[in-house]
């Protein structure tokens, strides 16, 4: 190695919050790029050392392998009031729950519409790929109208399978939360407004703002059986009519 | 000492306050309506957080949440919302989170009734959720004993980071009768709480988890949870034994049916029939070298319950072929007269004189 490479800048490396590890998601996943997100946001907000954050059922089960911080891992669906039950005692830290569509939005639905109405103080990440990743690509509440899944082969069905949820939307009829946004990880333009967004939710909460929220559109190539660009490009067309990007619901006083 | 005249609901939220318990989460539910009503008012005294979830789910698992931080925490609720917190109940028995659960037992099964009972022994005591795991049950008969058992709850939970039953009825749980509380602090060899999630400053992070996809390390964890069961069968068994010197017969009762049968031995005393008592204050770990000292001294055992027969199986288990263990139930909310009780005794008696 040369002396002039030696004295080269670092300009981009692991984010302290991360751990090195080897990742068990599928190539094109939109996890790995939101995992990053989260953890360069909590070192810029420096973070990393205070932080509780709370792993659902679900594809990201596991992120506490890859995230250097303390953590819950949750039971399916009840990632809100483990996150209530740990603020309640420690309003001093700051506190997050990262989600999957099927975690919160079917089987933690009660416990996701109660935090956001108490306007409990921490920061859900919502991971919404329209199906359930882990078990097999089945059909999930986000699923969309004609979307064909394991559970859904012919493609859903809305006489028999009703439509998708909105979550943005629904927790926005509620008084209590502070931030709610949608983003996608979709290219690279998209990426950057997620991190926008995240750090966001973060800086509120830390502010004490209640109950912020980041739904994050995010593909899953091998349950919706594409290649990872075939994916991306499926989800900007057809998810983003259903899911319309932008923030939702914001603090009049800016960060 | 002073004495204060409470219902054994408000013992237990009082005892529970000076125990150190500063976080109580809960959902409304009859016959234990006044621990979070009590809760209410007192935790915000002493800096404590109550609050009120969306479900029995939900708050059990704001349970699993505060106990993570390594607060003393507490539930209650009664038999259908016990068991919609089977699931947590699981979890935080495999994450080996301390905690104090309170369930003032109604008849059941299903919606069941209102009234006082004791058919959630088998739930209480041999799982109710999933996996194997136990929680340690207590099971006080008095209201000064109901608020003396929760003083020690937290104690035990720490020591053994298990989650702690107490099992009452909805009787215990109305009853009002004087109670002083001991002045108690954390007893002074508790583990410390290294586990906690405090954030990560100054050392590795930690987790509060409970999968383990590797069979031989979820094996390994099954087998530590054990050792700690054994433990705990070695160092905590509780038991009253009254009246057994003599007896020819011992009622096995636990909990509101060990004070009837109190009254009822009294009795059968006075008609010259030589009863005793053996009541486990400790459902899990039970006491089952008392039943196996005591069963071959005696004619015969009679257990008595608000159900239709779940402890006398582990009576029959400690017993074995000694003496013979007879039942006696009554359940749906109907709480047995000391009379019955004597009546059923008497059959007994009669049949050992042939």
């Amino acid at each position: 190695m040369n002396t002039e490479a030696q004295e080269m800048e670092r300009i981009f490396e692991r984010p302290r919050a991360l751990r090195s590890a080897t990742t068990h998601y599928c190539p094109g996943c939109g996890h790995g790029i939101t995992h990053r997100l989260v953890a360069e946001v909590i070192d810029e907000l420096g973070i990393r050392e205070t932080i509780v954050g709370v792993a659902p059922v679900g594809c990201s089960v596991l992120m506490y392998n890859y995230f250097d911080i303390d953590m819950f891992e949750a039971s399916h669906g009840r990632a809100p009031a483990i996150a209530t039950g740990f603020k309640r005692a420690r309003p001093d830290l700051p506190v997050f729950t990262y989600q999957g569509d099927g975690d919160l939005a079917a089987i933690g639905i009660a416990e996701t519409i109660h935090a956001a109405a108490r306007g409990e103080k921490f920061t859900t990440i919502f991971i919404n790929n329209a199906t359930y990743g882990m078990t097999g690509g089945q059909m999930a509440p986000t699923t969309l109208v004609g979307q064909k899944t394991a559970t859904s082969p012919t493609g859903r069905n809305c006489e028999t399978a009703g439509y998708p949820i909105k979550v943005c939307e629904m927790l926005a009829t509620l008084d209590a939360p502070s931030y709610i946004a949608r983003v996608s990880v979709s290219s690279a333009k998209h990426v950057l407004k997620a991190k926008q967004a995240i750090s966001k939710a973060f800086q509120l909460q830390l502010k004490g703002f209640p109950y912020t929220f980041v739904e994050v559109l995010s593909p899953c190539p091998t349950d919706w059986h594409m290649t990872p660009q075939e994916a991306v490009e499926w989800l900007e067309e057809n998810m983003f009519p259903q899911y319309p990007l932008g923030e939702v619901k914001a603090p009049k006083e800016g960060v | 000492m002073e004495k204060l005249f409470m219902t054994g609901n408000e013992a237990i939220a009082e005892a529970a306050v000076r125990a150190g318990c500063r976080y109580y989460f809960g959902y409304p539910i009859t016959p234990q309506n006044e621990i979070p009503e009590y809760m209410v008012k007192r935790l915000p005294e002493v800096g404590g957080v109550f609050l009120q979830a969306e479900s029995e789910i939900a708050s059990i698992f704001m349970v699993y949440g505060a106990a993570g931080s390594g607060a003393r925490v507490m539930t209650s609720s009664a038999s259908p919302g016990i068991s919609l917190k089977q699931e947590g109940i699981s979890y935080i028995a495999a994450a080996e989170l301390p905690c104090v659960i309170v369930n003032m037992m109604r008849g059941g099964p299903g919606l069941g009734g209102i009234q006082p009972s004791q058919s959630d022994y088998f739930q209480a005591t041999k799982g109710g959720g999933h996996g194997d795991y136990h929680l340690f049950v207590l099971a006080p008969a008095t209201v000064q004993e109901a608020a003396d058992l929760c003083l020690e709850a937290f104690d035990i939970a720490d020591r053994y980071r298990n989650p702690v039953m107490i099992l009452g009825d909805g009787v215990l749980g109305q009853m009002m009768e004087p109670v002083s509380f001991q002045d108690r602090r954390p007893a002074a060899d508790l583990p410390e709480k290294t586990w906690a999630l405090t954030g990560t400053k100054g050392r590795a992070a930690n987790v509060v988890k409970t999968l383990n996809l590797d069979p031989s390390v979820l094996e390994k964890h099954n087998l530590k949870l054990q050792e700690k069961y054994k433990r705990m069968a070695k160092e905590e068994v509780r038991v009253e034994c009254y009246q057994v010197d003599d007896a020819e017969i011992v009622i096995a009762a636990y909990g509101t049916v060990a004070r009837i049968a109190k009254t009822a031995i009294q009795a059968l005393r006075e008609k010259g029939i030589k009863a005793g008592l053996v009541r486990p204050i400790t459902l899990y770990p039970f006491p089952y070298k008392t039943f196996a000292d005591i069963a071959p001294k005696v004619r015969k055992i009679l257990t008595v319950e608000m159900s239709l027969g779940q402890m006398v199986e582990d009576v029959r288990l400690a017993v074995g072929d000694k003496t013979e263990v007879c039942f006696f139930g009554r359940c749906g909310g109907i709480v047995p007269g000391y009379e019955e009780i004597v009546v059923e005794v008497e059959k007994l008696t009669a049949k050992v004189a042939r």
